[in-house]
C-alpha cells in the first residue's frame, strides 16, 4: 500500500503538529514540573496518538506511546515527579514516535527499528521511585498487542481501544483509565471545537497556486490601469478603479494566508538547546522575543536550517561551560536570545549569546593559515571585516576550527542560504562578551518593491533591498565626479571611493543614455557599496518575481524576471552576482571601498546612518536613515486636504503629510516645488514629513550633545562639523497624527 | 523513455500498428514534429525581451498571459542557418519538465498521424546538433518527419537530461 489513506495522512499531519508541541511542552515541564495543566495536555497528546494508532493498526507505535502514557499518567496522579532522566526518556519517546511516523509516511509501514530498549527504559523509569510491582511485566503483553481487526474499526473504535488498554494494563490501573479517559477525551474535543469551526486546513500547493494567480491578476490590473489613461469613458474608469481596489485587497489577503509566525521554526529550539546544553554540560537559558512575527511560508522554510545551525553554534561554541563563565565573572547560566521584528518592510532576526565571543586575532591567524589572505592583508583588515571572513567558504571546511575560532562551521552555507532568499547576514562579536548575528530578510519573496532602470533600451528591475541612493552627475560634476584608477572608474561619494560598474558593459549592451548625464544607482552587496551606472532611472514598482527557465540558469546576473504594466518582460538584476562579475566585491583583499578617511571608526558611540535635510528655512536636521521607508517628491497640486490635515494619495492609500516647517513654527513657505517628502512606514501605513531639501546621507557616530526642550527633537548633535537637530519622529507623529504611530526606534 | 527505443527491438505486431500524432513545422528545409500531447499552443510571433549574456539559442522572454516563457530559436539550437532578415518565426509552446518553453520555428504544418512501423533511427545524413536532438524519423508517404526530442532541445548541452 504505497498510497496512504486519507485517514492516515490526517493522522500524520496531526501527530507531527502534536509532537512539535510536545517537545516544547516537555522542556517547559522540566522547568516547572508541577504545572498540572501542562502535564495534562502532554498526557492528552500522547493519549491521542496512542488511541489513533491503535485504531489504524500501528502496533509498534502504540506500544511505545503506551509506555509513555503510563509514565505520564503516574506523574499526573502525583505518584511520580519529573526529573531530568524521565524528561530525557520522554523526549526519546517523542523522537521514536516521530521516527516511526516518518517511516509510515515514506513506506506506509512502521519500519524495522527496534525500540525494546527504549520501552524497557521507560518502564524502569516508571517503577524506579515507587515499588510498584506490575510494571516490569508490562513490557511483555504490550509487545504482543494485536492491532484491532480492521472490520471492527470504524464505529466501534473507542471501546475497542479500551479493551486493548485494559488487556495491556494491570487491572487497577485500567479501571482508573476507564473512568478518566473518556473525560479527557471530551475536554480535548471541547477545546478543539472552536478552532475547528474558525479555521481549516488548506493544501499549501493550493495557496501557492492562488498566490501565482493573484500575481498574474496584479499584472493584468497594472496593464488595464495603463489603458485607463487613454479612455474617456467614466464608467470604464470607475470599473477599473474598483478592480484596482479589489485586486489590492485580494493580494493582501492571499499574502496573509501564507504568513506564519516565526514561532513555527523557533518552537523546536527549546528542545535543541536543551539537548545540546545537556550534552555539552552547559547551562543555557533560551529567550525568544517576537515569536508572533509573521513571514511568508517559503521564507520560513528557507530559514529553518540556517537558524538551527546558528543556534547550535551558539550553544556549542559560543556559550562557555558554567565554570568558565563563573571564572570570567559571568553568571553560570548563559543566555541565548532570539529576537524577531519587522522593520522597513523587512524581517530582522537577531541571535545573540553572551558567550565567549570571537577573537579577531584567532580568525586572522586562521585565515592566514588557510591562505585566504596574506598576513599583511590580515593585519590591515578592521575587526568587523575579519569577523565577516567566517562566512568565507574556505573557512568552514576545517575539522577542528570550532575550538579555535569559536564558530565557523558551515557559516558560509548559512550565508548562502539566506542570500538565496534575498536576505543579508551580519555578525558582531566582542571577545569575551558574546556574539550577535543579525539576519535581514524580505517579508515575502513573491512580490517585492523594485527600482526600474533602463540601459541599452532594455528595462531592468533592481530589488529595493539593495538600493542605497541615487546620484546624478551632470555638467561640471561629470568632469570632476568620476576618477580612474587603473582601468576602473570611481566616484568620490562623500569622501568614500565608490567603484563604478557600467551596466551596459557588464551586459554587453549599447548604451543609449545621454552623454552629458551619468546616473549612478548606489547599491550594496555583501556590505560593500558600488555604483551602477545606468542610462536612465525610472520609477519604483511593486513587481512579481518569476523564475527563469533552466536555459537561462547560466546567466547568473539575473535573479528572475517580471512583467511590467505595459505587458513587457523585464529582467531582475541579482545585485550580488552582478558585483561579483564586475569584480567589485571579489576577494577579501579587495579594499577599494574602504574609507579614505577612516576617522569615524573607533570613536565612542555607535555609528549610525543619518539622513540630513533642511526644514523651516535654514535649520539643519537629521533622522536615522533606518527609520525612513522612502524619499518621494509630490507636486503641490496633488496634495489634498482631509479633516484639516494635508494628505496625498500614495500607493493606494491616503497618506497624511506633516510639514516640518509648520511644525517648528514656520509657515511652510520655504518648501520647494515639488514637495520633498520623507516617507515612514509602519505596519503598512505610511506617513510623510515635508521638508525643504534633502541634503545628504552620512555615516557618523552622533550623540545628542545638548538635550533640547524643544518638542519634536531629541536634541542637537554635530554632524559633518555642523550643529544639527535630531528629529524625534515618534513625538512629531504623535502630536500631529494624534496617535501612537509606533515607528519603532529600536535597532 | 525514449519514444524510439521500442522500434529497434522485435515487438509484438499490435505495437507496430500503434499511432502517434505529431504537430509538425518546418525549419530551413527540414520537416519536424513534436508529439501533440506536449504542445500547449501555437501562437504568432510575439514581442520579446532579449536576455543579455544568454546563450545564443535563447531568443528572449515572452509574456504569455502573465507567464514568462523562454523562447528558443530552434534554427540556432539545431545548428541551421539563421532565418532571413525580416522573416518572423512562429511560436510552438511546449510543456517540458522545466515548465513551458516556446520553440521558434519557420512555419506551422498540419497535425499528422504516424505509425510505429514507419519509425527509424535518425539517418546518418542529418548533421551534428540535429542528430542529437531528434529521437528518430518517421517515413511518411511523401517526406521524412523528424521527431524532435523536446527535453533535449530545451536543455543546454552538457546539462543532465531529465526524464
Amino acid at each position: 500500500m504505497a498510497e496512504l489513506d486519507d485517514v492516515v495522512k490526517e493522522f500524520l499531519v496531526e501527530s507531527y503538529e502534536n509532537l512539535d508541541a510536545l517537545d516544547r511542552a516537555l522542556v517547559e515541564l522540566e522547568q516547572a514540573p508541577d504545572d498540572k495543566e501542562n502535564l495534562a495536555s502532554i498526557f492528552r497528546t500522547i493519549h491521542t496518538i496512542k488511541g489513533t494508532c491503535g485504531f489504524l493498526g500501528f502496533s509498534k507505535l502504540e506500544s511505545i506511546s503506551h509506555v509513555g502514557e503510563s509514565l505520564l499518567s503516574r506523574m499526573r496522579d502525583g505518584k511520580l515527579r519529573l526529573n531530568a532522566e524521565i524528561a530525557t526518556g520522554l523526549l526519546a519517546m517523542v523522537d521514536a514516535v516521530r521516527n516511526i511516523l516518518t517511516n509510515i509516511e515514506r513506506t506506509a509501514a512502521e519500519g524495522d527499528d527496534d525500540y525494546t530498549s527504549l520501552v524497557a527504559t521507560l518502564n524502569r523509569l516508571n517503577v524506579s521511585d515507587t515499588a510498584a510491582a506490575p510494571a516490569p511485566s508490562m513490557a511483555a503483553p504490550m509487545a504482543d498487542v494485536i492491532p484491532p481487526a480492521p472490520v471492527l474499526v470504524a464505529p466501534a473504535a473507542p471501546p475497542q481501544l479500551h479493551v486493548v488498554e485494559a488487556a495491556a494494563r494491570p487491572v487497577e490501573d485500567a479501571a482508573a483509565e476507564e473512568r478518566q479517559v473518556p473525560a479527557e477525551r471530551r475536554t480535548g474535543d471541547d477545546r478543539r471545537a472552536p478552532v475547528n469551526d474558525a479555521s481549516l486546513r488548506v493544501d499549501v500547493g493550493l495557496l501557492d497556486k492562488l498566490m501565482n494567480l493573484v500575481g498574474e491578476l496584479v499584472l493584468a490590473r497594472n496593464q488595464i490601469l495603463q489603458f485607463t489613461g487613454s479612455q474617456a469613458d467614466p464608467a470604464f474608469s470607475s470599473a477599473t478603479q474598483r478592480l484596482n481596489l479589489v485586486t489590492s485587497e485580494l493580494q493582501e489577503g492571499v499574502m496573509k494566508t501564507r504568513m506564519q509566525p516565526i514561532d513555527n521554526v523557533w518552537s523546536k529550539f527549546p528542545r535543541v538547546v536543551r539537548d545540546l546544553a545537556t550534552t555539552c554540560r552547559k547551562q543555557v537559558r533560551l529567550e525568544m522575543i517576537g515569536k508572533d512575527t509573521e513571514l511568508d511560508k517559503t521564507i520560513i522554510e528557507a530559514i529553518k536550517d540556517p537558524l538551527t545551525h546558528i543556534v547550535r553554534n551558539s550553544v556549542d561554541h559560543g556559550i562557555e561551560t558554567p565554570e568558565a563563565r563563573i571564572a570570567r565573572g559571568k553568571p553560570g547560566e548563559g543566555v541565548l536570545r532570539l529576537k524577531a521584528f519587522h522593520e522597513g518592510g523587512q524581517i530582522n532576526i537577531e541571535i545573540a549569546d553572551d558567550g565567549s565571543g570571537i577573537d579577531p586575532e584567532k580568525i586572522r591567524r586562521k585565515a592566514v593559515d588557510r591562505q585566504l589572505v596574506t598576513a599583511e592583508q590580515a593585519a590591515r583588515m578592521s575587526d568587523p571585516e575579519v569577523l565577516r571572513m567566517i562566512f568565507l567558504p574556505g573557512f568552514s571546511t576545517a575539522e577542528k576550527i570550532t575550538n579555535v575560532s569559536g564558530r565557523g562551521v558551515g557559516m558560509d552555507v548559512v550565508k548562502t542560504n539566506i542570500e538565496k532568499i534575498g536576505g543579508t547576514v551580519d555578525i558582531q562579536s566582542v571577545s569575551g562578551e558574546g556574539t550577535t548575528l543579525k539576519i535581514r530578510i524580505p517579508l515575502t519573496l513573491a512580490i517585492i518593491p523594485a527600482l526600474m532602470v533602463s540601459t541599452g533600451g532594455e528595462m531592468f528591475a533592481i530589488p529595493q533591498v539593495s538600493l542605497l541612493e541615487l546620484v546624478r552627475l551632470e555638467g561640471e560634476q561629470l568632469r570632476t565626479g568620476i576618477e580612474h584608477i587603473g582601468g576602473a572608474a570611481f566616484h568620490r561619494l562623500r569622501g568614500n571611493l565608490l567603484p563604478l560598474v557600467l551596466l551596459h558593459k557588464e551586459l554587453r549592451l549599447e548604451s543609449v543614455g545621454e552623454h552629458d548625464i551619468v546616473n549612478i544607482v548606489v547599491l550594496k552587496a555583501d556590505d560593500r557599496q558600488f555604483g551602477l551606472v545606468v542610462d536612465a532611472v525610472n520609477d519604483t514598482e511593486e513587481i512579481v518575481v518569476k523564475p527563469l527557465g533552466r536555459l537561462l540558469k547560466s546567466v547568473v546576473v539575473f535573479a528572475g524576471a517580471t512583467i511590467m504594466g505595459d505587458g513587457h518582460v523585464a529582467l531582475i538584476l541579482d545585485v550580488t552576482r552582478l558585483a561579483q562579475q564586475a569584480n567589485v566585491l571579489g576577494q577579501a583583499d579587495d579594499r577599494r571601498t574602504q574609507k579614505l578617511t577612516d576617522t569615524a571608526k573607533g570613536q565612542g558611540g555607535d555609528e549610525e546612518t543619518w539622513l540630513l535635510f533642511r526644514a523651516n528655512g535654514t535649520e539643519r536636521m537629521a533622522i536615522p536613515l533606518r527609520l525612513v521607508a522612502r524619499l518621494e517628491e509630490f507636486p503641490s497640486t496633488v496634495i489634498e486636504s482631509s479633516g484639516g490635515q494635508d494628505v496625498v494619495q500614495y500607493r493606494g492609500e491616503i497618506m497624511p503629510l506633516i510639514s516640518l516647517g509648520r511644525f517648528f513654527g514656520g509657515d511652510g513657505s520655504t518648501e520647494t516645488e515639488p514637495r520633498q517628502v520623507i516617507v515612514f512606514t509602519d505596519r503598512g501605513r505610511s506617513v510623510g514629513l515635508v521638508v525643504d531639501q534633502i541634503l545628504d546621507v552620512v555615516n557618523e557616530a552622533a550623540t545628542a550633545r545638548r538635550s533640547s526642550s524643544r518638542s519634536g527633537t531629541v536634541g542637537s548633535a554635530v554632524i559633518q562639523h555642523l550643529v544639527t537637530d535630531l528629529i524625534d519622529v515618534q513625538a512629531i507623529l504623535r502630536e500631529v497624527v494624534g496617535e501612537d504611530a509606533d515607528i519603532r526606534a529600536a535597532a | 523513455m525514449s519514444t524510439g527505443s521500442s522500434a529497434f527491438t522485435p515487438q509484438p505486431s499490435d505495437d507496430t500498428s500503434a499511432t502517434r500524432q505529431f504537430a509538425t513545422f518546418s525549419l530551413d528545409r527540414y520537416y519536424f514534429g513534436v508529439e501533440v500531447l506536449m504542445v500547449q499552443e501555437v501562437i504568432r510571433y510575439q514581442d520579446m525581451t532579449r536576455v543579455p549574456l544568454a546563450p545564443g539559442v535563447v531568443q528572449g522572454l515572452i509574456n504569455l498571459r502573465g507567464q514568462i516563457v523562454t523562447a528558443v530559436d530552434l534554427r540556432r539550437r539545431l545548428g541551421l542557418p539563421d532565418r532571413a532578415e525580416g522573416v518572423q518565426p512562429m511560436n510552438v509552446v511546449v510543456r517540458t519538465s522545466d515548465g513551458v518553453v516556446s520553440l521558434l520555428v519557420d512555419e506551422i504544418g498540419d497535425v499528422v498521424e504516424t505509425a510505429h512501423a514507419d519509425f527509424e533511427r535518425a539517418p546518418e545524413t542529418i548533421s551534428g546538433a540535429a542528430r542529437e536532438l531528434v529521437t528518430g524519423v518517421y517515413k511518411l508517404k511523401d517526406r521524412l518527419l523528424l521527431a524532435l526530442d523536446v527535453e533535449r532541445s530545451t536543455a543546454l548541452d552538457g546539462e543532465e537530461r531529465r526524464n
